[in-house]
């Protein structure tokens, strides 16, 4: 288990109060001029070193993410901008740092506004997490009241403003150009990339966009140095992670640990065992809805991390595991995800939108057993045509847990579903056998 | 995609009162000159608050002249964010997540206990008008499943009984205080805490 001292979300609990004083015991706003007064390249540099992912999914290295800002600000504005839509079913971890550590966030976003030399930095809440965008509001009030922001934020000589935007219940607007054009006042469909928003992102400049969880993290890698993050976990997985676990666990919780730790370990000892013992447990979905479930057999052994997980045709995603034990309908569970992604499509491509909902229909009769034979495979052929068909990554999203259900309980539906019209007239499903063979009956 | 249409009934105008007014004036203040636009969710919210927990039309249109936008771009936004109520929804608007998270740890009683307790079918008002419920999507709070959202506040660690007490404080025009109904203390694992021992309750 990690070190209580090597964690570094100490008030994940709020044992300790989120205001700037208490924050400042727990190592905030110390020396955030000695950070900056060693220069743009040295932090990017030290965050490439710590080999820091971000934390909202895709796991794109964000020291390189923000080496691709222009080095030189031009007629156009740069911003920054933070990612705080967090929606995806299973992950809780953002919520947390808005409003238990609003202060690593915000300090985050004075670094990272310095290393690529934006003076606005606008960070998006979605619209169900109010009352925790107000504790953040609030936290940054007293930012102002401090001088840790507006002008010579902090005594760096860096001016910025932090705004909140609010979204309003769109999951699609946790893709970054969704995100955008959301703030931008437009309905949150993704755009084409390339032109990638480090270049042309927010009012047409140049934007960076992390995850809150991302941001959060970078002033304690600066403070103690790229080598100590990368000196948890293992290569390209580096450092500490906040866990969310959920589902038929005794102690669902949010946990922060090492990268690499066993699933096991993170179920065991932290969420106090699946409900019913580890033998009742019948799949793991590991990283948010949209990354393929884990049956048992492979979890005994399994470590949570991006390539581990690569390897397993899975994804560490957000990190939130969702555990769901023998006591559950599997296909059902799926069916809701369906039904999740179906109403959560933006619109904009044809295949995503018309599919996410042929895929939840689907997997709702086959909960029931009412669908045939043919129908299994042909939901695996539905799942291709949506993945890698559309703007942007909701379609791998939404198709992905379906085709996980089919890989490791494909025997479980066609158990439930054994039916096979031309030969079974009990069924008979007229729209699904040929016109001759009817004509054949009739003669 | 969800299918979202406004209200039958709509009033003739609608205007920003005084303190929403002032609320509108000083969010386009945080955008860029000439990016006034980005306004139209936060404006959409103030109108929703104030005009008891709904949008209609005419604030839309209003909307549209306050930001110089055209009326159908803000309609789109309206239409396309499903946290703006396109008609009535009652003062208090139940969310009951029933996403997987929330469904595998019994989500279904809190919608038994809405049926009960509220009105048989989703988006209905109640009988005395004051309430309606709905089935949502993850509202992100899945470590504290079962759970619900009624106005902006979280009411966490469910079930049946303790959602069926929850409305009953609210149809009689009680707020119940929010948070984890299980007594645990965030997110933190139920008397199961391993790590930051030292700081518990420091």
């Amino acid at each position: 288990m990690l070190k209580d001292q090597d964690r570094i979300f100490q008030n994940l609990y709020n044992d300790k109060g989120s205001d700037v004083s208490s924050s400042q015991e727990r190592g905030d706003w110390v020396n955030t001029k000695e950070i900056t007064d060693k220069g743009r390249d040295w932090i990017i540099n030290e965050i490439k070193e710590s080999q820091l992912r971000g934390r909202g999914g895709a796991g794109f290295p964000t020291g390189l993410k923000w080496s691709f800002a222009p080095k030189e600000v031009g007629s156009r504005p740069h911003y920054l901008v933070i990612n705080g839509d967090e929606s995806e079913p299973g992950t809780c971890k953002d919520r947390d740092i808005l409003r238990f550590e609003p202060h690593k966030l915000i300090e985050g976003c004075l670094i990272a506004s310095y290393a690529v030399q934006a003076h606005i930095c606008y960070i998006y809440i979605r619209g169900e997490y109010f009352v925790d965008g107000q504790k953040l509001q609030a936290a940054i009030d007293e930012a102002y009241e401090k001088k840790l922001l507006g002008k010579n934020a902090a005594g760096t000589g860096w001016d910025l403003d932090i705004y909140i935007h609010y979204g309003a219940g769109a999951y699609i607007c946790g893709e970054e150009t969704a995100l955008l054009e959301s703030i931008e006042g437009k309905k949150g469909q993704p755009r084409l990339k390339p032109p990638f928003p480090a270049l042309i992102g927010l009012y047409g400049c140049p934007t960076i966009i992390n995850n809150v969880e991302t941001i959060a993290v970078v002033p304690t890698i600066l403070r103690r140095g790229g080598k100590w993050f990368a000196s948890l976990g293992r290569e390209k997985n580096t450092g500490t992670k906040i866990f969310c676990i959920s589902g038929n666990v005794n102690t669902p919780c949010n946990v922060e640990e090492e990268m690499n730790i066993p699933l096991k370990e993170l179920i065991e000892v932290h969420a106090g065992g699946v409900i019913g013992g580890w033998d009742n447990l019948q799949a793991v979905i590991p990283g948010g809805s949209s990354m393929p479930l884990i049956p048992k057999e492979k979890c005994e052994t399994l470590t949570m991390d991006f390539d581990s997980l690569m390897a397993e045709k899975s994804g560490l995603g957000t990190a939130g595991i969702v555990v769901i034990n023998k006591d559950q309908d599997i296909i059902k569970c799926m069916a809701r995800i369906a039904r999740f992604y179906k109403h959560e499509s933006c619109g904009q491509c044809t295949p995503c939108r018309e599919g996410s909902g042929w895929m939840w229909r689907m997997l709702e009769r086959m909960a029931k057993g009412d669908a045939t034979k043919d129908e299994v495979d042909m939901l695996g052929d539905v799942t291709n045509q949506i993945a890698g068909h559309t703007i942007c990554a909701f379609g791998e999203g939404s198709s992905w847990p379906v085709q996980g259900l089919l890989r490791h309980f494909k025997k479980e539906i066609e158990k439930r579903n054994n039916l096979d019209p031309i030969v079974q007239k009990k069924n008979n499903i007229p729209y699904l056998v040929d016109q001759h063979l009817l004509d054949k009956k009739n003669a | 995609m969800s299918l979202r249409r406004p209200a039958k009934d709509q009033p003739d105008s609608f205007e920003f009162n005084a303190s929403s007014l002032e609320a509108a004036n000083s969010i386009v203040a945080k955008y860029p000159e000439g990016k006034q636009h980005s306004a139209v969710m936060a404006l959409l919210y103030i109108a929703q608050r104030q005009n008891n927990n709904w949008i209609p039309l005419a604030a839309m249109k209003y909307i549209a002249k306050f930001l110089d936008m055209p009326y159908i771009k803000v309609y789109e936004v309206a239409t396309f964010y499903t946290m703006y109520n396109l008609s009535p929804v009652g003062k208090y608007f139940v969310q009951v997540c029933t996403t997987t998270p929330c469904m595998i740890r019994g989500a279904n009683q809190l919608v038994e206990a809405c049926k009960e307790k509220i009105s048989e079918n989703e988006c209905e008002l109640s009988n005395d008008k004051s309430c309606s419920w709905m089935e949502v999507e993850c509202l992100g709070a899945c470590v504290n499943a079962p759970m619900m959202q009624i106005n902006d506040d979280y009411y966490e660690d469910l079930d049946k009984q303790k959602a069926l007490d929850i409305l009953e404080k609210i149809l009689n025009g009680e707020t119940p205080k929010p948070g984890s109904y299980r007594g645990r203390v965030n997110n933190e694992p139920e008397n199961n805490r391993k790590t930051l021992t030292d700081l518990k309750n420091a």
